[in-house]
């Protein structure tokens, strides 16, 4: 049975990297008057289908495309969740 | 032997300074050109592979990351670990660091503005064929334009570049001291251009063929150009000379 796996990727700057965008819309944030918001990153996120066998099989294809393409380990992490699952 | 060095001007979609290293090698150098289109898998033999400036693919996900994947670039990856010569400027520079061809990767400008203005540059080291014609710690004036050309590299990747005498170009004042106010993009060390440790790969942020016409008032890239055609004459030169 072909099992349909939505995936949800978040790709950041590594933490050792500065980020100026984030910075830049954190002190946005500090001039509405919000003291208390910090330690602002701003990064992408992708949302894709993948038809695999098991969970398991979708998390590792989504680990290398991220590996290989919507990240670049150079200067960038990802995190992988597995939202939600369809059975066709 | 050969009187003609013959370069292949890569053009991916989004390119936008194909044609300039085009008229800057044939017009001005007044060598051999050609364009390659990005779906190409023949480069047409040639002595070196420009990746030129621009917005390939929109710059989309991250600024080179889905050129190094056309169809061509498989080929240039091939010529340069076979010892064939490649220049990657600006867009060119970041799909050499995403293909892998070059270490560190650029981030977007420290400042967020997109910088397109005269820098000086310090050649690092003048005996490459990018910069043979350069003295050492000569300043070269060469315009950039760019949104995404902070060079990172962590420092154990530093010391590797700095261990192997990889950086050619460091951003610096018009006297050629390297400092921060010089650095259009925040760049680490300065760097401003790199090459590989075989030194066939090059890329730098700078636009050299920007600065090789009078009629644009600067002619500074020429040096890098003038450095690559010379070295590749004379090496071609010397093998002739060996099998005749």
């Amino acid at each position: 049975m072909k099992t349909v796996f939505h995936a949800k990727i978040v790709v950041t700057l590594r933490k050792s990297i500065l980020d100026p965008q984030g910075k830049a819309v954190e002190h946005g944030i500090h001039a509405l008057g919000y003291d208390n918001v910090n330690e602002l990153r701003i990064g992408k996120f992708v949302e894709l289908n993948v038809d695999a066998r098991d969970r398991q099989e979708a998390e590792r294809i989504c680990r290398e495309v991220g590996a290989r393409l919507l990240a670049n380990p150079v200067m960038e992490d990802f995190t992988v969740s597995i939202e939600e699952v369809t059975h066709v | 032997m050969r009187s003609k060095i013959k370069f292949a001007v890569v053009v991916f979609p989004g390119s936008n300074c194909d044609r300039d290293a085009f008229n800057a090698v044939e017009r001005i150098m007044e060598q051999e050109a050609r364009f390659v289109w990005h779906k190409d898998t023949d480069l047409g033999d040639p002595d070196v592979v420009i990746l030129p400036g621009g917005f390939s693919y929109g710059d989309y996900l991250r600024c080179g990351a889905i050129a190094r994947f056309s169809p061509v670039m498989k080929e240039v990856v091939r010529f340069a670990n076979h010892g064939g010569v490649v220049l990657g400027i600006c867009n060119g520079f970041q799909i050499l660091t995403e293909a892998g061809l070059l270490p560190g990767a650029l981030l977007r400008n420290e400042s967020l503005r997109f910088v397109c203005m005269d820098t000086f540059v310090r050649v690092e080291r003048s005996d490459t064929i990018f910069t043979e014609s350069c003295k050492p710690g000569e300043v070269l004036k060469i315009p950039v334009a760019h949104g995404d050309g902070n060079y990172y590299t962590d420092e154990e990747g530093l010391k590797r570049l700095e261990d192997n005498g990889q950086i050619l170009f460091r951003y610096c004042s018009a006297q050629g001291k390297i400092i921060a106010e010089a650095n259009p993009n925040g760049s680490v060390a300065s760097i401003a251009g790199i090459v590989n440790t075989a030194g066939n790969v090059m890329g730098l942020m700078p636009h050299p063929e920007r600065a090789v016409d009078p009629v644009l008032g600067r002619i500074d890239g020429r040096k890098i150009f003038g450095s690559l055609i010379h070295s590749l004459v004379r090496k071609d030169n010397e093998s002739f000379s060996v099998h005749s």
